[in-house]
């Protein structure tokens, strides 16, 4: 069973990395290297959230203030010091990205359920607003626009594989830390709460321990988007931005770990292809997700599982 | 700094914090009665703004009428969406997880379909006559149709507490939120009661929608500004608490009158000041019970 198992899983790696590898030699256009950047890093984005929600069963509402910060890191980093101080900025922003999630967390962690979900959301759009109120300091609603990465990043293409290579090896650490101990710890603190106090652990100093990490990994989704688009924006703050996370999740299935990965590709596509027909694309996906709710509450990756066996490459794989 | 200043303001305070209120108790009433989060339910209060737009702005009649179109028609709206989608997912796993995203796919489709309707640009509705003036008393200068909001939440607030303690509907709203099954076996129809207060709720957020239009502009986005400061409130006060939701709308209103006055850049930030501030001290709401601590 274990070689089948090892067997299973490396091709699931393998087609991820040459499916993504490739994505430069088969495309010409630009355009279409930006959408695969762009479902890049909303994967890592989207699988960063679902740690918090189909792992440990936190919805927040508020991962956009990490994506923004990550992204005005970098963003206000370059445009005051230069593209020099790219590397810097990033781990700069990953810096801010823990203590802020720590100091949040202290707060938000001690009211459960809707009271977390609704609180992250306020202090997300909390964040969203400073970046108005700020504007001599972050430019306000232009945002930052036109800035240059630093050295080869500047390419397209190197700046692609960076942005592969980052991604990949994010998940790969979190796919680690969700099969770890530790993440058997947070199923725990999802499904009964009571009964990991009973074995003398602590609830909260785990749930602060995975919304520091599911956060620091927001961070560094976001510093990655501004490279493609050469621009932040104060959407990325936007409650929105922490919604469509969460519809990427839902609709690829929160009980799988590759769930919020397929979601993303799904959610970016039908973004992509209905955008170009008309401007009503949140009012389609918000009615498909608004089925998948209802019908298919497992998402796309949990019903195939489930219909398919023989896709089930083990009983471990289920969150 | 003097008197007729301070009187202004706290008028303005009380307006804010009056239609906070009308809309923050429908949720804390969706939410005590039938441990449901409506998330959307800032999309009610839109929906009550633009029916609102649509009876006095386009037909051209009645501001009144307008004030019943918006609360009949956001209320079986809400009826309607209790009945057809958010009944289908009472007792799943996670439950509270899916009732939130439920209600935000409706967010985005109500969103999307005002926009559809009525267009994307701002929309605005005139003072009903008769309170577009002022009422003036010495140098105390107050908008008179801020007076009428204030008078309405006042009806509003003294017959909901004569409704949920004195009437036999309100009992049973209120026994569905201790106990459904046992209410269930009393021979009550729970489904019923509970598509009744969904509807009930929504159509006070729609009617505040149609109350606050004259002052804000209308636009598509207004649901989500709304919800946020309701959620603010409700958390304060306590989820489902009826009158913590009213104390801290209170709380809310002044502070941000005052905020508004003395440091007009910072004022939105005041709000998220106050809940910090509550949070840490009383993270279970101002006026809920003591928690007794689960063994």
């Amino acid at each position: 069973m274990k070689t089948i198992q090892n067997y299973k899983t490396a091709l699931l790696w393998t087609v991820l990395i040459l499916s993504f590898g490739l994505v430069p030699l088969l495309m010409t256009s630009s355009y279409q290297l930006n959408v695969a950047s762009y479902i890049l890093i909303w994967s890592l984005f989207a699988i960063s959230f679902n740690m918090l929600w189909g792992v440990t069963g936190m919805l927040s509402f508020g991962q956009a203030l990490y994506f923004g910060i990550g992204g005005y890191a970098v963003g206000l980093t370059i445009h005051y010091l230069g593209s020099n101080w790219y590397f810097p900025a990033l781990a700069m922003g990953i810096v801010i990205a823990v203590v802020v999630s720590f100091l949040l967390g202290l707060l938000v962690i001690r009211v459960g359920g809707v009271y977390f979900t609704m609180l992250t959301l306020a202090f997300g759009q909390l964040a969203w607003q400073l970046m108005f109120k700020l504007y001599e300091f972050t430019g306000g609603d232009d945002g930052i626009q036109g800035f240059i990465l630093p050295g080869i990043l500047s390419n397209k293409t190197t700046y692609y594989y960076f942005v592969l290579i980052l991604v990949l090896l994010s998940i790969w650490f979190l796919k680690r830390v969700a099969y770890s101990p530790f993440g058997m710890m947070l199923r725990c603190v999802r499904q009964n709460p009571d009964r990991v106090r009973f074995l003398g652990r602590r609830v909260r100093r785990n749930q602060l321990r995975v919304y520091i990490i599911s956060s620091v990994f927001a961070t560094l989704a976001g510093a990655l988007m501004v490279g493609v688009d050469n621009s932040a924006h104060t959407d990325m703050f936007f409650w929105t931005t922490s919604g469509e996370v969460i519809l990427m999740s839902v609709l690829g299935g929160i009980s799988q770990f590759f769930g919020p990965l397929i979601g993303a590709i799904c959610i970016i596509l039908i973004e992509d292809i209905v955008g170009a027909y008309t401007e009503y694309w949140s009012l389609i996906i918000g009615t498909i997700i608004l089925l998948m709710v209802i019908v298919f509450p497992k998402g796309i990756v949990g019903e195939v599982m489930e219909k398919m066996p023989k896709f089930r490459s083990s009983e471990k794989e289920n969150i | 700094m003097d008197f007729a200043f301070i009187v202004t303001q706290i008028i303005s305070g009380l307006t804010m914090a009056t239609l906070l209120f009308l809309v923050a108790s429908g949720l804390t009433l969706i939410f005590g009665v039938g441990n449901v989060f409506n998330f959307a339910h800032g999309s009610f209060y839109m929906i009550g703004a633009y029916l609102g737009y649509q009876v006095v702005g386009v037909w051209e009649l009645n501001f009144w009428l307008a004030l019943v179109v918006a609360a009949v028609g956001a209320g079986l709206f809400g009826m309607l969406i209790e009945f057809l989608l958010l009944r289908r997912i009472y007792g799943r796993a996670n439950e509270g997880g899916f009732q939130i995203l439920l209600t935000y796919c409706l967010i985005l489709i109500i969103d999307d379909g005002v926009k559809l309707l009525w267009g994307a640009e701002y929309k605005s509705i005139p003072r009903p006559d008769g309170f577009s003036g002022a009422v003036v008393m010495g140098d105390i200068f107050i908008p008179a149709y801020n007076l009428l909001i204030i008078g309405i939440g006042f009806v509003v607030v003294i017959a909901s507490w004569w409704i949920l303690n004195r009437t036999r509907p309100g009992k049973i709203a209120r026994a569905t939120a201790v106990d459904r099954e046992m209410l269930g076996a009393l021979g009550v129809n729970v489904p019923l009661t509970m598509t009744v207060v969904f509807g009930v709720a929504t159509a006070l957020g729609g009617m505040t929608g149609a109350l606050a239009a004259p002052l804000r502009t209308i636009t598509p986005g207004a649901g989500i500004e709304v919800i946020i400061d309701s959620l603010i409130v409700v958390v304060m006060g306590g989820m489902g608490n009826f009158w913590g939701a009213w104390l801290a709308s209170m709380l809310l209103g002044e502070v941000n009158a005052f905020a508004v006055a003395f440091v007009p850049k910072w004022a939105s930030l005041f709000s998220f000041l106050v809940m910090v501030v509550v949070l840490i001290f009383k993270p279970e709401g101002l006026f809920a019970p003591r928690k007794v601590r689960k063994v």
